[in-house]
């Protein structure tokens, strides 16, 4: 789409759309090529040179059964974040959509996790769980059940789905929510009226027509569970304990930042690009303009 | 709404909103007991009503392993509001300029600032942190800030809300005399002030809650905001004092919190009509 009235003049919106291109090409663009350009390159043990190896990172990388392990991982652990977050956010979505007394009320006390940064509710989930601390940890050992996921994989990465997933509910009922209220009361009452109920009701008129919404989600929680967890898992088991909770972020943080691996965690840069680029475009195919940050 | 209480309805959401309120209840009770006591395992949601003195003492003097939280929630908000205020501000020139002109590469220019979508910094972490060291970016306020201004999605949600401007009132104002810069500032501006609202909350936020960015360019502790802090604070196993953790936890999320719930119309409204 285009506007039709427009201002002439060249050289004024070259000046206001050239800081943000600036700020592009050099933190964007610059550093994506460096990235493209050394995954192809690799350095001699002492870091004096460097040469071109073409895909031999990646062959390496796709070879290596740690890196592989660490795509399954991270599959898993977004699968199961989504899935847990946008379950639970229909669910809530659905009541709150209900004519009760109190729904501002219950609404706002439901959006507000929306704020809490993924990091800081690691640390409330550290004292609901921790083994010695925790509320919910020290009950569980109590009641008899091993319960120590510092020292445990599968508890582990059950903690970093939890809290990962506790915190990203609220944006799924926000958009659930609207896109319930958007749905005509009419279309709801014809149902009603042909007798379609309840359950059958809800999955024969209102979930298809949810599924814009549903989609749309579906993307942005795949993107938030593969990257914006790094503070949560990063404060909760640092990937551990072993590699346990190493999802594709975090090795790619250990093995370039920890360890210093330029060739290998440049190719992995490179992989992750080339994710959100594949959920980017799959986001704005199937949904029109639909962006979140 | 017939004077029967939907009860079902009513559990449920009671149920949801447990969910949530547990954890901070936990933290705002737990903060005022005796660490001696927490890490005994005697954490209780009831709160030792002598024990609030805990915020004044981790505002001056922090934790163990952090700087004090007072001089972290100032560095946070100063990240927080330096890049919403930069985002908006670039974002709305670079909208205006490709909605309201046509110029050479206009569209090279839209597809430049798009592709940053598609570039999060966990994708480019090592690159990056040379870039930053190449312009000596490290360990200051705007290698904080700067980077993060850069922002596909305000400029796209900016374009879409002139695209939508209605061709008359353009007309109108031609007619009336004004300059491109005046009728950016004295209509286009405020006829947007709903959406500017909107995308303020979510980018304060987005600000506040980074973890990733000013871990990695930032390694000077008084360059420390209150996230990164925190988990510094429980990184040290040994000796962390909970009690003073969950005061600060509760100080971490106080402000982002009371942005949401303050300006909580425009926000569901911008966020949810935004992405269309």
């Amino acid at each position: 789409m285009e506007r039709r009235t427009i201002f002439p003049g060249i050289a004024l919106p070259m000046l206001l759309v050239l800081p943000q291109l600036l700020l592009t090409v050099v933190f964007f663009l610059w550093p994506a090529g460096q990235a493209i350009w050394s995954s192809m390159t690799r350095a001699d043990p002492f870091g004096i040179r460097t040469q071109f190896v073409g895909l031999e990172n990646f062959a390496d990388l796709f070879s290596d059964p740690l890196y592989v392990d660490s795509i399954g991982r991270t599959v898993v652990f977004c699968a199961a974040v989504t899935a847990l977050s946008m379950g639970l956010a229909l669910l809530l979505a659905v009541y709150a959509d209900r004519e009760i007394r109190g729904r501002g009320f219950y609404r706002i006390l439901l959006i507000w996790p929306y704020a809490v940064a993924p990091a800081v509710s690691a640390v409330l989930w550290i004292l609901l769980l921790h083994p010695q601390i925790g509320l919910v940890g020290r009950w569980l050992n109590r009641a008899g059940v091993q319960w120590n996921y510092k020292l445990d994989g599968t508890q582990a990465m059950l903690v970093v789905i939890v809290a990962s997933a506790w915190k990203q509910v609220s944006y799924n009922f926000i958009f659930l929510l609207a896109g319930l209220q958007s749905i005509p009361r009419a279309v709801i009452e014809a149902a009603r009226m042909d007798g379609a109920k309840g359950w059958f009701r809800f999955r024969t008129v209102v979930l298809p027509l949810l599924m814009p919404t549903v989609f749309f989600l579906l993307v942005v929680n795949l993107v938030y569970s593969a990257f914006d967890t790094f503070g949560t898992i990063q404060a909760l088991t640092q990937g551990g304990p072993g590699k346990a909770t190493e999802t594709l972020v975090v090795k790619v943080y250990r093995d370039g930042v920890v360890n210093l691996d330029i060739g290998s965690s440049a190719a992995q840069s490179v992989v992750l690009m080339l994710g959100v680029i594949v959920l980017t475009v799959l986001q704005f195919r199937f949904l029109g303009r639909k962006v979140a940050e | 709404m017939n004077g029967r209480i939907d009860w079902p309805a009513h559990v449920m959401l009671g149920l949801g909103v447990l969910l949530f309120i547990l954890p901070i209840w936990l933290v705002l009770a737990g903060a005022t007991l005796d660490p001696a006591a927490i890490a005994r395992g005697e954490l209780s949601l009831v709160p030792r009503l002598d024990g609030w003195g805990v915020y004044a003492a981790v505002l001056a003097e922090g934790a163990p392993g952090a700087q004090p939280v007072g001089r972290m929630l100032l560095v946070s908000a100063g990240m927080a509001l330096a890049i919403a205020a930069g985002k908006i501000v670039i974002s709305i020139l670079s909208a205006y300029a490709v909605t309201f002109f046509r110029f050479p590469f206009r569209m090279t220019a839209f597809w430049t600032i798009f592709i940053t979508l598609m570039l999060p910094v966990e994708v480019r972490i090592m690159p990056t942190y040379s870039v930053m060291s190449d312009l000596s970016l490290i360990n200051t306020f705007p290698g904080l800030t700067v980077p993060l201004i850069a922002s596909a999605t305000a400029t796209l949600l900016f374009r879409q809300t002139f695209l939508a401007v209605p061709d008359e009132l353009v007309e109108a104002a031609r007619m009336d005399g004004a300059g491109p810069l005046r009728f950016l500032k004295d209509i286009l501006i405020p006829v947007s002030a709903a959406n500017l609202a909107a995308l303020f909350v979510i980018l304060f936020v987005y600000g506040w809650n980074q973890y990733l960015w000013p871990l990695l360019v930032a390694t000077n502790p008084r360059l420390d905001t209150i996230v990164i802090g925190i988990v510094k604070m429980i990184g040290t196993e040994t000796q962390t004092e909970w009690n003073r953790v969950m005061a600060t936890a509760v100080l971490a999320l106080l402000p982002p919190v009371a942005v949401v719930v303050l300006m909580q119309r425009w926000f569901v409204k911008g966020l949810t009509e935004g992405e269309k």
